[in-house]
């Protein structure tokens, strides 16, 4: 497993190299994570608030479609 | 660009596109991880710490080009009123805010072994500070006010007073003396970085910039179904 | 139609006196922007010795003495004035003879540099070392103007 340890050692500079990887990981997958489950989140409302306006909508027309 | 302006177009637009930049990205990504870090060599001064470039450089340069976006996206929303351009630009804040964010932790990372120093207070390295406050201070003033359209104005013109950062970052490295070393890749004459190096660097780039558009569709997705619920449970409240 | 061209005027002439307002101010303060001073500049200034300051510039082949202890003693020229530094501390992994650095530390009496930090400035190549060994066998290495290029007062020779 010598070369796999080369490897993992970075010439040295394992402690900078890595790192800098992991954090790059981190922000990347962190930020769309973020992201996906907003969308997601507003998604579900939106149909939740859709619903309950579907049930009342024939006593309300009033407010149509918002967009 | 107009075209692109109404919502339903987008939505249909970003629908298409987004699957394409989401493979683009993954493929990308894995193929520049590969050259970066099994199939490039080691630098004849740096050792293995190069490898730090493939992450730090695509990093700052997303970091000036998703400012760059939002500079466009502010003007046209400022003077052609564009309603998407400011959920755009609002959308991309976040991420320029995390590419700079890892520049600046990555250079540091790479300057402790190389320079001798986690950090400087040189040109190069203060200006892209300040582009770092200018993202979490258009952030902030996004969602400072009670109706979204004056935030996105508001934060509108910070981002182009703040847009004077963006050659002053890129020239800071000629125009004055710093730690920091010139550009690699946009000077003339011969290539400073050897080929084997400049493909794990383009690939990493790319990567990030599908990166980029993937996550701002997504973002931007989300801002559209917040833009409607606010107009529905405005409507529900004044309905009452 | 008119009120968009209007704010679009606007906008425009806001970003060109934002522009020139920001270009006068940094041309005012272009003295403290400096991170680090050349040797020919540090010898014009005729610097107090108490006042710290950094010195940048490449170290002079075959001036670097190390020890006793951690202590090393080396030159720092912008190849007109040289100006003889002394270092007790850690250098950095890219310290090398003829290669670029960054010195900060108070002028002494004598004339030598006494430094507190030495940084490494590396020059913007990158490439194998197989590659860095055939080009300067072939002797295209010094034409290309890349070590110049790391040293401080010489920007005017190599950016474009």
């Amino acid at each position: 497993m010598g070369s796999l340890d080369d490897f993992l050692a970075m010439g040295g500079y394992a402690v900078y190299v890595w790192p800098a990887y992991l954090l790059a990981a981190i922000v990347l997958i962190g930020l769309f994570a973020v992201s996906r489950a907003e969308l997601r989140r507003r998604e579900r409302h939106l149909q939740a608030l859709e619903r309950s306006r579907g049930a009342a909508g024939h006593r309300r027309r009033r407010g149509g479609d918002a967009r | 660009m107009h075209r692109f302006a109404s919502p339903a177009r987008f939505l249909r637009l970003a629908g298409a596109v987004q699957p394409w930049l989401a493979g683009g990205t993954l493929v990308l990504m894995a193929l520049g991880l590969y050259l970066a870090l099994f199939d490039s060599p080691p630098d004849y001064q740096q050792g293995e710490s190069v490898r730090i470039m493939y992450i730090h450089v695509p990093a700052a340069w997303m970091a000036l080009f998703v400012y760059a976006c939002i500079a466009v996206a502010s003007a046209s929303l400022l003077v052609w009123r564009h309603p998407l351009a400011g959920l755009f630009a609002k959308a991309s804040a976040p991420i320029g805010a995390g590419f700079t964010f890892l520049a600046l932790v990555t250079g540091s990372l790479w300057g402790k072994p190389m320079w001798g120093t986690w950090w400087v207070w040189d040109a190069r390295l203060t200006s892209v500070l300040i582009l770092f406050f200018l993202y979490l201070g258009l952030i902030a003033l996004t969602n400072a006010f009670e109706s979204p359209e004056r935030g996105q104005r508001a934060s509108a013109v910070l981002a182009l007073v703040g847009s004077v950062n963006l050659p002053i970052i890129k020239f800071s490295v000629d125009w004055w003396n710093t730690l920091h070393q010139p550009a690699s890749i946009t000077r003339m004459g011969t290539p400073a970085i050897d080929p084997s190096m400049l493909w794990p660097l383009f690939s990493m780039a790319i990567a990030f910039t599908l990166y980029y558009f993937w996550v701002v569709i997504v973002r931007v997705r989300g801002e559209l179904i917040e833009a409607r619920l606010r107009a529905l449970t405005r409507l529900q409240t004044e309905g009452r | 139609m008119t009120r968009k061209r209007r704010r679009l005027i606007i906008l425009l002439l806001a970003m060109l006196s934002l522009g020139t307002a920001t270009a006068l101010v940094l041309s005012a303060f272009n003295d403290n922007l400096v991170f680090f001073y050349s040797p020919s500049q540090l010898m014009k200034a005729g610097l107090p010795s108490d006042r710290l300051v950094r010195i940048g510039g490449l170290v002079v082949d075959g001036s670097v003495q190390k020890g006793p202890g951690s202590r090393v003693a080396f030159s720092v020229t912008d190849t007109n004035e040289k100006v003889p530094v002394v270092y007790d501390g850690i250098l950095p992994d890219l310290f090398r003879e003829g290669q670029g650095v960054v010195v900060q530390g108070r002028m002494q009496p004598d004339g030598s540099f006494k430094a507190v930090e030495v940084l490494a400035k590396h020059d913007e190549k990158y490439m194998p070392p197989e590659v860095a060994e055939a080009l300067k066998q072939s002797g295209e290495w010094r034409r290309q103007g890349g070590e110049a290029g790391a040293a401080a007062g010489q920007k005017e020779s190599t950016t474009q």
